[in-house]
């Protein structure tokens, strides 16, 4: 395996609010990494971070061997690489499903239309979702709105996927179709990173897993001996929030 | 009412009608240039320009058109510069209407949320090309009933062109009556003659926005 991604001492913070304090990562081509940890941890902030969608502080973050800057020019060459799938699933509204997953291969990588088009219908139709090519966002529900901002994702053939909560704005019911088109991407071996609050979820599809607290990396490590046996109190702390017991 | 008044006033209405549609609609395309110009000024926080666009809209949209078409067509001769009637009628309205237009564009770009941006940026895109791709069509269809009432407010704001002796439909109705008191028959033609002016751009304005919201808003 080789390393794709490498985070290195980064430092984050709005005005006086340390967001992100001295974090460093590694990963390495074909991982799934899952960031959990509590509310306002950090981790969004981290992938946005990772996607040079925020200028940091201190330390970098570099793809393969090119450095993330987005003070700098070309922040959009690496964005390329890096597909992004927000919480809110953020489709553009005014074009169909079958416009919304073409346009930036057309723009971007200036693939043609035809071709772009035939890609498209094969992913959609994986991911169930090839009869509503004509459909515009607003007539379709949550669970196939993010399946298609995965789909428009995976059109720019990026190195890695950053998942931000994508379930997090969905009914229970629309949960699962989601999570099994990411649990399909793992099985083709697509390097991403997840954050999400779906415990079950992280404890199938992880190779790792990073907890967040307070701005800094408190676990990294194997899924099954963190979730069965957390190292640190914080971990078991956030842990017990996920489970009930009436006595 | 005497219909053969009617018929006698019909040329000088139809002629009349003719310059305040061409002024009217010279002036509108001039108010939507100034719109998107100083639209974009504002919505890219360019330096110095937005300063002097927040300044125009307050001056422009606080004042009477009147004011304004008196200011252009008797005051600026005071300074030596001279312009036909016409010219000051279309650029009076270009300037009232450029200040409507800016904020009825500014706060559809506004209004288009930031994560389309960031959504956006995280395909790759570059900036020009979210703004042309994504930005701007959904602030377009967020503006167009914004847009629509403006250019029917416009095109009846051309009713004062008169003040400043322009052969237009006000003109021509107020010297008609003024000349042999047939007062009935002037303002029905000047009350119809708006309505033709009027009622096809409502109806246009209609379909146009149907058409624009759809895709993002529905029917």
């Amino acid at each position: 395996m080789s390393e794709i991604l490498r985070v290195e001492h980064l430092k984050k913070s709005f005005d006086e609010l340390m967001v992100l304090d001295d974090i460093n990562l590694s990963v390495q081509r074909g991982e799934v990494v899952v960031i959990v940890g509590p509310s306002g941890c950090g981790k969004s902030t981290f992938l946005r971070c990772i996607n040079g969608l925020e200028e940091i502080q201190e330390g970098r973050v570099l793809l393969g061997d090119e450095v993330i800057n987005p003070a700098q020019k070309g922040t959009n060459k690496h964005r390329e690489k890096i597909g992004m799938v927000f919480q809110s699933y953020d489709l553009f509204p005014h074009k169909t499903i079958l416009e919304n997953t073409t346009l930036a291969p057309q723009k971007v990588l200036k693939r043609k239309k035809d071709d772009a088009e035939k890609e498209a219908l094969e992913l959609l139709d994986r991911v169930g979702l090839a009869s509503r090519k004509d459909s515009y966002p607003r007539m379709l529900s949550g669970g196939q709105k993010q399946r298609v901002a995965i789909v428009r994702a995976l059109m720019m053939h990026p190195e890695i996927l950053l998942f931000d909560e994508v379930t997090a704005a969905l009914d229970p019911e629309m949960v699962r179709e989601v999570l099994d088109v990411i649990l399909d991407l793992a099985k083709q071996k697509r390097t991403m990173l997840i954050v999400t609050h779906e415990m079950a979820f992280a404890k199938a599809i992880a190779d790792r897993i990073l907890f967040l607290d307070g701005g800094q990396v408190i676990e990294d490590g194997d899924p099954k001996q963190f979730f069965e046996s957390p190292r640190t109190e914080r971990a078991k702390k956030f842990l017990s929030t996920f489970e009930y017991d009436r006595s | 009412m005497n219909t053969e008044v009617l018929r006698s006033y019909l040329p000088l209405f139809t002629e009349a009608f003719l310059l305040t549609v061409k002024i009217g609609w010279i002036g509108i395309a001039l108010s939507f240039l100034i719109g998107f110009v100083c639209a974009f000024i504002r919505y890219f926080r360019i330096p110095v320009l937005t300063g002097i666009v927040k300044g125009y809209v307050e001056l422009f949209r606080n004042t009477p058109l009147l004011i304004q078409l008196f200011f252009i067509y008797y005051g600026l001769p005071a300074v030596g510069i001279r312009v036909s009637a016409e010219v000051c009628g279309a650029v009076g309205l270009g300037l009232l209407g450029g200040s409507y237009m800016t904020e009825s564009i500014r706060s559809g770009l506004e209004a288009v949320p930031y994560i389309q941006t960031e959504s956006a940026l995280s395909l790759g895109m570059t900036k020009t090309a979210l703004f042309v791709h994504v930005i701007l069509p959904q602030a377009l269809s967020i503006s167009v009933p914004a847009l629509v009432a403006n250019l029917i407010f416009l095109l009846k704001e051309t009713s004062v062109f008169s003040a400043i002796s322009l052969m237009d439909l006000m003109f021509t109705a107020k010297d008609l009556i003024g000349l042999y008191y047939n007062t009935t028959e002037s303002l029905v033609l000047l009350v119809l003659f708006y309505i033709l002016m009027l009622l096809p751009v409502s109806i246009a304005g209609s379909l146009i926005e149907k058409k624009a919201r759809f895709k993002m808003f529905g029917d």
